[in-house]
C-alpha cells in the first residue's frame, strides 16, 4: 500500500535548512491500522504531508499502491488525492458557511461522480461516522466540535479512499467526543481500509494496530501494539536522534 | 470540476455572501449603468442634431451672402444676413443655368414682432417662393402654401408655423382666414404647416412664411435675399451643383479671385459631418468619465477577491487537498468575479437605459438605445471580471495545498 525508503525532507529559509525528516523507511500494508506518534516537531505532519501526496520529499522514493509518486506535479497529485486519500485534520477544516452534505460533497466535485450521485454518496458516508439525520442540512458551523469531526471523517470516506489519513483528529475534542472519534476509525479499519493516524497522545494511539514513533525525524520505534517492537525498521534510525531537527548554517 | 458545477459554487458563494457580493456588484452597476446612460443621451443628442439638419431639406446646399470666416460653418457664421450681395435674380439665375438643380429657394428672413387678436410673439419671418416647401420639405397641414401669383403680387398671405400658430391662436386653434399684423403690416393667414419638430433658435415650426416680393416690399425692402435654398436632384451631384453654383456666382459677381467670394456655399453633408463630430467628441467625452467610474468598479472587484483570496486560504488549501487542480481554483475564483461583473453589466445596462430615458424626459432630449454599444459594454464587463480577477485568481491557484492549511 505504502513503501517509503529513505525518504527526507528538508525545509530551506534564507540560509537555514531545516530537516524535517532525516531518511525514513518502512511500509505500510493494505487493510492496516497505523498510529505514527511523537512530541512536537518531530516530523510527523511533514510525513504525512508526504504520505498523503500533498509534497514530495526532498529525496528518497514513496510509492502509493506500488506507483512511485515522487516527481508527479502538482495536477497530478491533486489527482491523485482526489482518488486514493481521504484527509482527516485537527482543525476540521470545514466550509463554515456551506451545509454538512454540501461538505462532504466538496471532494466530489473534482472526480468524476455525476451530480445525481453526489447527495447519496454523501448521505452514505455521513451514516458510516454516525452522524444523525437531522443534521444533514445544518451548516457545519452550527455543529458540536465531536458532530465536525465526523461530518470531516464522512468527506474523508466519501470518495471510497484506499488510505484514509487523519492528523491529530481528536486534538481539539474533549476525551468524551474523543473516544467517539477513535471508535469511528476502528470500526471504519474493521471494515477494511487503511488507517494512518498522526498524534502525540499514547492514549490515541493505543486504538490502532501498529505504532510507529518517530523522533527528530528519524523512526525510533515500530511496534505492533501490544507486540514486542518490530526492530526491522529500527535499526537504520538508532534511538538515539541523529540530524533531527538540527540546524545546520548553510 | 464541470461547467455547472462551477456556477453553482459560483451562485453558492454569492449567496452566502449577499452583502459583500452586493456591494462590489454595485460599483460595477454603476459604472456600466453610467457608461450606458452617458452613451444613449450623446448617441439621442446625435440622432437628434441629425434629425434637424435633415428636416431642414434633402440634399440641400444652402448660399449666403458675405465671406468665408475660417471655416467657422452654417451655424456659426457671425455675417449671416447682414451682408447684402444675394438677389432674387441670383437665385433665378441658378435655377435656369445650373444642371442638377432641382429646386432653388431664395428667402429673406428676419425676427419681428408679430400679434393676432391681443396675442403677440417675436418670431422668425421668412420671405420666400413656393419651390421653398420643395427645398425644406415643408409640408401644408391646413390650407395651402403660398403660390406663384402671390408672389408676383406681393400677396398679404401668410403661412404659419404650428408653433407660431399655437403661440398667436392658441394650441391647435383654427387659424385659416385670420388676420395677423407683422410689425405694421396686416396679413391674412392661408395656412399651417405640419410640424418639423424642433426647438430653439432656427425652429422651423416657430416661423411664419410670407411670399418674398411681400418681404421685400413691406418689411425689409430691397431685392437681395439672405440666403437662398438649392436642393440637389441626388446625393451624388451635391458636389457638382455645389461647384457650377460656385462658379455662376463668381462670374456674375464679376469676382476672379475665388478666394475673394462675397457668397457662401455650404452644404448639408458639411453641416451633418460638423455636427455629428461634435456630438460625436461630446459622446465619447462623456462615455470616458463614466468609463472612469467603471475603472473604479473593477478595482473594487479586484479588491474584493484578493480579500477573499487571503479569507479563504483554508477553503483553497481543503479544496487542493480533496484533490482540486490549479486551473479548478483559477477558474472558481474567475468566475465568480466574471459573474459578478456579468451580473453587475447586465443590472447596469437596465439601469442605464432606466436612467437615460429619465434624462431624457427631463432635458427633452430623445435618447438613443443603441445594441451596439450595450453588446460592447456587455462583452467590456466581462472583460473587466477576467482582467481584475485573474491577478487574484492565479494567486489563489499557486498557493501550495500545506501552506494553505496551516494559514490561521
Ligand atoms: N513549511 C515549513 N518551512 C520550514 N520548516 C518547516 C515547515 N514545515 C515544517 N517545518 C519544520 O519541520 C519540522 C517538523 O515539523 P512538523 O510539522 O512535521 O512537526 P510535527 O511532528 O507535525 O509537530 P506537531 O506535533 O507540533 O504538529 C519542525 O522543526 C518544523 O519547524
Ligand atoms: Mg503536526
Amino acid at each position: 500500500m505504502i513503501e517509503c525508503t529513505e525518504i527526507t525532507k528538508k525545509y530551506i529559509s534564507g540560509d537555514t535548512e531545516t530537516v524535517a525528516l532525516a531518511g525514513v523507511s518502512f511500509r505500510i500494508d493494505a487493510g492496516e491500522f497505523v498510529a505514527i506518534i511523537g512530541p512536537s516537531g518531530s516530523g510527523k505532519s511533514t510525513l504525512m504531508h508526504i504520505i498523503g501526496a500533498l509534497d514530495t520529499p526532498t529525496s528518497g522514493r514513496f510509492l502509493l499502491e506500488g506507483q512511485d509518486v515522487s516527481h508527479f506535479d502538482d495536477d497530478q497529485l491533486a489527482e491523485l488525492r482526489n482518488r486514493k486519500i481521504g484527509f482527516v485534520f485537527q482543525a476540521f477544516n470545514l466550509l463554515p458557511r456551506a451545509n454538512v452534505i454540501r461538505n462532504v460533497c466538496l471532494p466530489l466535485l473534482y472526480g468524476k461522480v455525476p451530480p445525481g450521485r453526489r447527495e447519496e454518496l454523501a448521505r452514505e458516508a455521513l451514516i458510516k461516522t454516525g452522524l444523525d439525520e437531522d443534521s444533514f442540512f445544518k451548516r457545519s458551523n452550527q455543529l458540536s466540535g465531536g458532530q465536525q469531526q465526523r461530518v470531516a471523517i464522512a468527506r474523508a470516506l466519501v470518495t471510497d479512499p484506499s488510505l484514509i489519513l487523519a492528523d491529530e483528529p481528536t486534538g481539539n475534542l474533549d476525551s468524551k467526543t474523543e473516544k467517539i472519534v477513535m471508535q469511528t476509525f476502528q470500526q471504519l479499519h474493521n471494515e477494511g481500509r487503511t488507517i494512518v493516524l498522526i498524534t502525540h497522545e499514547a492514549e490515541i494511539a493505543e486504538y490502532a494496530q501498529r505504532v510507529i514513533t518517530i523522533r527528530d525525524g528519524l523512526i525510533v520505534e515500530d511496534r505492533l501494539n501490544g507486540h514486542a517492537a518490530r526492530t526491522g525498521e529500527l535499526s537504520k534510525g538508532g534511538i538515539v536522534p541523529a540530524a533531527g531537527e538540527a540546524e545546520v548554517s548553510a | 470540476m464541470s461547467f455547472r458545477d462551477l456556477l453553482e459554487q459560483t451562485f453558492w458563494f454569492f449567496s452566502s455572501n449577499k452583502v459583500r457580493s452586493g456591494l462590489t456588484m454595485l460599483g460595477i452597476i454603476v459604472g456600466i449603468g453610467s457608461v450606458i446612460a452617458m452613451i444613449s443621451v450623446g448617441q439621442g443628442a446625435q440622432q437628434s442634431v441629425q434629425d434637424r439638419i435633415q428636416a431642414i431639406g434633402s440634399n440641400l446646399i444652402i448660399v449666403m451672402p458675405g465671406a468665408t470666416r475660417g471655416g467657422g460653418g452654417f451655424f456659426f457664421s457671425s455675417g449671416r444676413g447682414s451682408a447684402q450681395t444675394l438677389t432674387s435674380a441670383d437665385a433665378n439665375a441658378i435655377s435656369s443655368q445650373v444642371s442638377g438643380a432641382a429646386n432653388v429657394a431664395p428667402e429673406l428672413d428676419t425676427r419681428k414682432q408679430v400679434s393676432a387678436k391681443g396675442e403677440n410673439t417675436n418670431t422668425q419671418i421668412i420671405g420666400t417662393i413656393p419651390a421653398y416647401t420643395d427645398v425644406h420639405n415643408v409640408s401644408i397641414d391646413t390650407g395651402s402654401f403660398i403660390t406663384d401669383g402671390e408672389n408676383t403680387s406681393s400677396g398679404k398671405v401668410a403661412v404659419l408655423g404650428p408653433s407660431a400658430r399655437d403661440d398667436l391662436f392658441g394650441s391647435g386653434a383654427a387659424a385659416v382666414g385670420q388676420s395677423i399684423r407683422i410689425g405694421t403690416v396686416q396679413f391674412k393667414v392661408i395656412g399651417v404647416t405640419q410640424a418639423k419638430g424642433g426647438s430653439g433658435f432656427n425652429n422651423p415650426d416657430d416661423a411664419i412664411y410670407i411670399p418674398l416680393s411681400s418681404m421685400q416690399h413691406f418689411i425689409m425692402g430691397g431685392s437681395y435675399v439672405s440666403s437662398i435654398g438649392v436642393s440637389a436632384s441626388s446625393q451624388d451631384n451635391m458636389d457638382s451643383v455645389q461647384q457650377q453654383i460656385n462658379d455662376l456666382l463668381l462670374q456674375r459677381h464679376k469676382i476672379s479671385n475665388p478666394a475673394l467670394a462675397d457668397f457662401n456655399i455650404i452644404n448639408q453633408n458639411d453641416i451633418v459631418n460638423t455636427a455629428t463630430s461634435v456630438t460625436k467628441t461630446l459622446t465619447e467625452l462623456l462615455a470616458s468619465i463614466a468609463g472612469i467610474s467603471l475603472l473604479v468598479g473593477g478595482i473594487g472587484i479586484m479588491n474584493m477577491m484578493l480579500t477573499t483570496v487571503t479569507e479563504r486560504t483554508r477553503e483553497i488549501g481543503l479544496r487542493k487537498s480533496v484533490g482540486a487542480k490549479k486551473s479548478d481554483i483559477s477558474l472558481q475564483f474567475l468566475s465568480e468575479s466574471v459573474m459578478l461583473t456579468f451580473m453587475g453589466g447586465a443590472i447596469g445596462i437596465v439601469v442605464g437605459e432606466f436612467v437615460s430615458a429619465i434624462i431624457a424626459n427631463v432635458i427633452g432630449q430623445p435618447t438613443a438605445f443603441s445594441l451596439i454599444s450595450v453588446v460592447s459594454v456587455f462583452a467590456v464587463s466581462a472583460l473587466i471580471g477576467i482582467v481584475f480577477g485573474y491577478y487574484p485568481a492565479r494567486r489563489a491557484a499557486n498557493l501550495s495545498p500545506i501552506v494553505a492549511l496551516r494559514y490561521e
